[in-house]
């Protein structure tokens, strides 16, 4: 089991619900966020093209992260899922310096946080809360080891990129394009 | 109370709240150090949830509230049975959570000891606020009549305060939605097919083939289910043509972006009615049947060539050819979307007038993918004795102007109230609900000076918002989530209803309108009207004459009717009504006419900037809601302030720097209080500059908000009255930087 | 133009707009466990070849030092800590993977073998010292005769620990400006350059001083050489690295790079040590001072521009 999440740029409006559910499910302290949305332009007007990329996490299968840590806290978990375990982290920041995609962060009260795929969610058969949330229907997440599930469908049909992929990370994380 | 503070009391509810949840979820147990750290997850299962509908904007979109253990509020979800939202609130709609939370809220009655405009007031019990405006209404009820009351409202808690309105004598009832926003389309609509659009606009973009949207940039404004059918409508591969001088979010996701010079829509239209009637592109069945003179059309729009156009709004001929056949081969299923806030440039019924002509011609309403046929359900009213005549009705006290105004006019009251505007006639008095009207409406000052004149304010909010600094007496409104309201019922492909209900207690000393209004009726001696004891049975007189039950609605939130009115779209069974005097899509309005009018849509050029300014075109961003939602701590997370955009052109010339602080005058020399960041983006024409409607805060007790961004309304000064129905148009306002600090002084 | 902004106010304490997340602790760890570890190696490395009589300050006087040096950096890293209350997590387990666990772990061996090191030469040093109590002297007779096992360990961890504070940063591949296995060579060059300074300020011979002066030059000209393979590593590499060299050729690290670590911290002294080869008196401290200095800066720079570079955004 490998669980990804795809992006469709070309549906996705940048509206932040994605940030705004994650913040009110997670308890994610105000000030702070584990997804983000961004948008690039590019070109001269009236000559545009836009992308809006609703970002996170990407649970690489080659973490960084995981690999840094020094004690573990970082972790793979149910379905290739990237995790900390707040109780074993120490708040040294290695993970967060060593993140290409700088998805994580110091929650107040001292350990690293992140996106965890919604797991507790995921394991109750909820999609993530960013996902079930999404007013354009353009965040997929599933199984890219089910070649039947909807997320491996799209990823077949479609055309994806993946960020930073020379940062040898192997990010889980498909933009659609 | 500042932000930080608001994370801490935030977080420890939160770690709470986890505490609270052990055991739900994913059906581990947390381990003594997962107990520490608070690092537990709480489920979905298991807890308690109570319907409600939103209040952060109009679109009211049911959900569920859910609350852990501590019954403190967790989250909103969408109410998956709801067409509305289908599920999916939207970002403001999953943040109304903050409106709850917000440590700046109104806490408690107010009465005024200082000046007026400034924040000096002395707490009161309710009994002692609701007495005084009680004593004072019913004083200018005695002295000038209390049609000299006006309310001004916005949401669901105004329609307990109209009934108070209606009991008292008055019915210069008014939402800035009407005159300040999508009033000329009503109209427009209305006198062309013979009903207007209401809300949510009877779109069918689930099935359209193609979406054309003019200056309207659905997906920043989340009009939740429309943008829900329109991301459907790009998966299915839809055409959607964008007009709009910015490259809006809507316009890189079009097959066309018609970028065109701001002011000339009309002349856009003009041409493709040129171009669809002379290929006989239109839907000649259709038009033949239903519409009267298409031939007085054809003949008008004759000199409107694209050429012609192309010099108006500088649009490639062939761009508009293209985008004209582009409809005419998705026709009937394409909508030219009418759009919602169309008060621009003060002829703007006459440019939705153009547009509902177009939908005619193509055949789009009352058809699949065009416009379906919504139905409404009834709701039977609780009884009351007959309201009693109001002695100057709101038309009468307009005087004859603006004849086709179906519903008064917010900007009408603030002229009205200001002495020597209306003969014979001063408002004296007014209660405003659930409606910033320093932001909601154009030229601040104007509204101010009205303002100064009155005998009575009275503001109903939840928040400590601008005009709160001016009122006589300041109501503390509990929010949604802590209130019932009346049943939500808008027309839809369904009838539907849906329930809201208090999630929890009030917070402070907050009360929901309902019991406002009824206090102050008691009060007034207009206790009659207000028959009911509670509002529980108020409700669930209703829902028992509609098939349903206060109990059953609790449990299910929303309720979906069958339709009784036949098909969603024109077909043999179900033939067209038209309400116009023809009886047939009027193409050529003999009631414009009549009235004096132009039966037919005329482009008229409009000012243009001055050398060294550029026009003001704002819009809406999708996580705030106006200017009500800017100091929410969730959703001022997510964009705590608006930017100024301005194309690199224009930054070049004036030597701006991406981030730099600037100040905006306008041509009639008013400035912003504060600076704005400037943007430098392609996204915008040269000829322009955009900002996000509703920051700029000058009232220092909202701190999240206060002195972030600028507020569009100070430089709206110049107002472009329709005079079909009185819509303010406010798009002819043409903008300066000003990179010094002018050293305005801010007034809280 | 091209325009790429986060739209929906991510604002991360330590982490937006730039990386922050260390602050003055991290660098100063790095540049006194490099300070130690150089002081260890040389100690060491003399002992295992018998210049216990020639180097007296490489290996019995500056290795007093170390215990506090250590003990100084690690209460830094300590302070660099948020969720300190769980720090002893760092020793229920080995990650190999990890530089910060190996690096804990080798502070764990190397910090109390310094405090042994140290004690078994205090009373050579102060004849007067007395153990409190008779088992410390039993313990030292001990590790006295074990010393060459000792010097062993020392030599290892010290090597381990010089290396290991360039290597935190370069394993990162997250921030191309320390992604480089040039940062691990260079650090460990600049904590035996410095190493040596301290050495030379707390040697009593001519002969000592003269030898880690020596030392020193040959330290600054690897260091040198190590600088411009770094940057021309990073011009012939991709985007992101040559955008990372960027920050120090004409970037926003421009001057305080090329001033404060190559001009003062290392041209300065290994003129002045040139000078000094050829006779002239230059005051030792002056020089001694300037390469520590270098050393501090070079951390500093290094671990506040790397996160500054970045691939996205």
């Amino acid at each position: 089991m490998r669980f990804a999440m795809a992006i469709d740029t070309k549906k996705c409006v940048g509206c932040s619900d994605c940030v705004v559910a994650c913040q009110t499910e997670n308890n994610v302290p105000i000030g702070y966020c584990r997804d983000w949305v961004v948008e690039v332009n590019d070109g001269t007007y009236p000559q545009l093209e836009m992308e809006i990329r609703s970002e996170r996490c990407n649970h690489c299968t080659n973490s960084p992260c995981v690999r840094c840590c020094p004690t573990g806290a970082s972790h793979y978990d149910y379905g290739g899922t990237v995790l900390v375990t707040a109780h074993k982290c120490i708040g040294c920041g290695a993970c967060i310096a060593s993140c290409p995609y700088d998805a994580r962060y110091t929650h107040p009260k001292g350990y690293v946080d992140k996106c965890t795929f919604c797991v507790h969610r995921v394991k109750d058969g909820l999609p993530p809360a960013c996902v079930a949330v999404c007013p354009t229907k353009c965040l997929y997440f599933g199984d890219t080891d089910d070649p039947r599930s909807e997320l491996s469908q799209v990823l077949k049909k479609r055309k994806f990129k993946r960020l930073i992929p020379e940062a040898g990370t192997n990010p889980n994380l498909y933009f659609l394009i | 109370m500042n932000r930080r503070n608001f994370i801490r009391i935030s977080t420890l509810g939160a770690g709470g709240a986890m505490f609270g949840s052990i055991g739900f979820g994913n059906g581990k147990e947390p381990s003594l150090l997962d107990r520490l750290t608070g690092n537990v997850h709480p489920g979905e299962s298991g807890y308690l949830r109570t319907p409600t509908y939103c209040e952060i904007c109009f679109w009211k979109c049911a959900g569920w509230v859910y609350k852990n253990e501590q019954g403190e509020i967790w989250k909103i979800i969408g109410n998956e049975n709801d067409p509305h939202c289908n599920g999916r609130l939207c970002p403001r709609g999953t943040g109304g959570v903050g409106m709850y939370y917000d440590q700046d809220r109104l806490k408690t009655p107010l009465i005024r000891t200082g000046a007026k405009g400034k924040q000096e007031f002395r707490r009161a019990s309710w009994d002692e606020a609701l007495d005084f405006v009680a004593k004072k209404l019913d004083f200018i009820g005695k002295k000038y009549g209390p049609e000299t009351v006006a309310l001004i409202t916005h949401g669901s808690g105004g329609k307990l305060l109209t009934t108070l309105m209606k009991a008292y004598g008055s019915d210069s009832i008014a939402g800035p939605s009407y005159a300040q926003c999508k009033g000329p389309r009503e109209v427009a609509f209305g006198l062309t097919f013979g009903t207007g659009l209401e809300s949510p606009e009877p779109t069918d973009i689930r099935d359209t083939r193609c979406l054309v949207l003019i200056g309207s940039h659905l997906g920043e404004n989340m009009h939740n289910s429309q943008v829900q059918e329109m991301a459907d409508a790009i998966d299915r591969g839809a055409a959607i043509i964008t007009v709009d001088p910015r490259f809006s979010t809507v316009a890189s996701k079009s097959k066309f972006w018609l970028p065109i010079k701001p002011s000339t829509d009309i002349a856009l239209l003009l041409a493709w009615m040129n171009v669809i009637i002379n290929n006989g592109w239109y839907d000649k069945d259709y038009v033949e049947k239903y519409t009267t003179g298409f031939d007085k059309l054809k003949e008008y729009v004759q000199p409107f060539t694209p050429e012609w156009a192309y010099g108006i709004t500088t649009l490639d001929p062939n761009m508009i050819r293209d985008t004209a056949k582009e409809m005419a081969n998705a026709s009937p299923a394409v909508i030219i979307h009418p759009g919602r806030h169309v008060t621009w440039y003060g002829d703007d019924t006459q440019r939705s007038r153009a547009i509902a002509i177009l939908n005619a011609l193509l055949g789009s309403w009352g058809r699949r993918g065009g416009f379906y046929l919504p139905e409404l359900k009834e709701i039977p009213e609780y009884p009351h004795p007959p309201f009693p005549p109001v002695n100057k009705s709101w038309r009468d006290i307009l005087g004859g102007q603006y004849p086709f105004a179906e519903l008064p006019l917010a900007n009408a009251i603030v002229d009205g109230s200001i002495p020597g505007n209306l003969k014979d006639f001063q408002y004296r008095g007014w209660i405003v609900n659930g409606s910033n009207l320093n932001m909601t409406m154009p030229d601040t000052r104007k509204t101010l000076e009205a303002i100064q004149q009155l005998e009575l304010l009275v503001v109903i909010d939840t928040m400590p918002m601008e005009i709160t600094g001016w009122a006589d007496v300041i109501l503390p409104e509990c929010t949604y989530l802590e209130r019932y309201d009346v049943l939500r019922n808008d027309h839809n492909r369904e009838p539907v209803i849906a329930l809201r209900m208090p999630a929890t207690e009030p917070k402070y000393d907050t009360k929901p309108d309902w019991w406002i209004a009824k206090e102050l009726a008691t009060k007034m001696g207009l206790g009659k009207y207000f028959a009911w004891k509670t509002f529980e049975e108020f409700l669930d007189y209703k829902l028992k004459r509609m098939d349903s039950s206060l109990e059953e609605m609790k449990k299910i939130g929303v309720k979906k009717y069958e339709r009784s009115s036949g098909d969603l779209y024109f077909s043999a069974e179900n033939p067209p009504v038209f309400d116009t005097p023809s009886e047939k899509i009027e193409l050529y309005s003999g009631q414009l006419e009549q009235a004096g009018f132009d039966p037919m849509p005329r482009y008229t050029p409009h000012e243009e900037p001055p050398e060294g300014f550029y026009r003001l075109i704002y819009g809406r961003t999708q996580s705030h809601t106006f200017s009500r939602t800017s100091n929410n701590p969730n959703l001022s997370a997510i964009m705590s302030e608006n930017k100024v955009w301005v194309n690199p052109k224009v930054a070049a010339n004036w030597q701006l720097k991406e981030g730099q602080e600037v100040w905006l005058k306008n041509q009639d020399g008013s400035t912003t209080d504060f600076p704005a960041k400037v943007r430098i983006t392609e996204r915008i024409r040269w000829d322009s500059v955009y900002i996000v409607h509703g920051f700029g805060h000058t009232g220092s007790l909202l701190t999240r908000a206060f002195g972030r961004g600028v507020s569009d309304s100070a430089l709206i000064t110049k107002v472009l009255l329709d005079p079909v129905m009185g819509g303010t148009g406010m798009r002819g306002n043409f903008v300066t930087f000003i990179t010094e600090n002018p050293g305005k002084e801010v007034k809280a | 133009m091209r325009e790429e902004l986060i739209i929906s106010g991510r604002m991360n304490p330590m982490v937006d707009p730039t990386l922050n997340i260390w602050h003055w602790q991290i660098p100063l760890y790095l540049f006194l466990g490099g300070v130690a570890a150089g002081i260890l190696f040389f100690a060491s490395l003399y002992y295992i070849m018998g210049r216990e009589k020639k180097y007296p300050a490489a290996i019995k006087w500056a290795p007093m030092l170390t215990p506090f040096l250590l003990i100084l950096g690690l209460g830094a890293l300590f302070l660099d800590l948020n969720h300190k209350a769980f720090f002893w997590q760092l020793y229920l387990t080995i990650r190999l993977e990890s530089p910060m666990s190996w690096g804990a772990w080798t502070l764990l061996i190397i910090t109390p073998v310094s405090i042994i090191w140290s004690a078994t030469w205090l009373k050579e040093l102060k004849p007067e010292w007395h153990w409190k109590y008779p088992i410390l002297d039993q313990w030292e007779a001990y590790f006295k005769k074990h010393r060459f096992v000792i010097a062993w360990i020392m030599l290892l961890s010290a090597v381990v620990l010089g290396v290991y504070t360039g290597i935190l940063l370069s394993a990162f591949n997250a921030r191309p400006l320390w992604n480089t296995s040039i940062l691990g060579p260079l650090f460990f060059a600049s904590s035996l350059s410095t190493g040596a300074a301290v050495i030379m300020l707390m040697a009593k011979s001519h002969l000592e001083r003269n030898i880690f002066s020596r030392i020193d030059l040959m330290m600054i000209g690897i260091e040198l050489f190590l600088i411009v393979h770094m940057f021309m590593g990073f011009q012939a590499s991709t985007q992101v690295q040559i955008d990372a060299a960027n920050m120090f050729l004409g970037g926003q690290y421009t001057e305080v790079f090329w001033i404060f670590v190559v001009f003062i911290g290392l041209v300065i002294p290994a003129f002045l040590e040139v000078l000094e080869l050829l006779g002239f008196k230059i005051p030792i401290v002056i020089t001694s001072t300037l390469v520590l200095t270098g050393g501090l800066f070079l951390r500093f720079i290094i671990v506040y521009a790397g996160q500054a570079s970045r691939y996205l955004y």
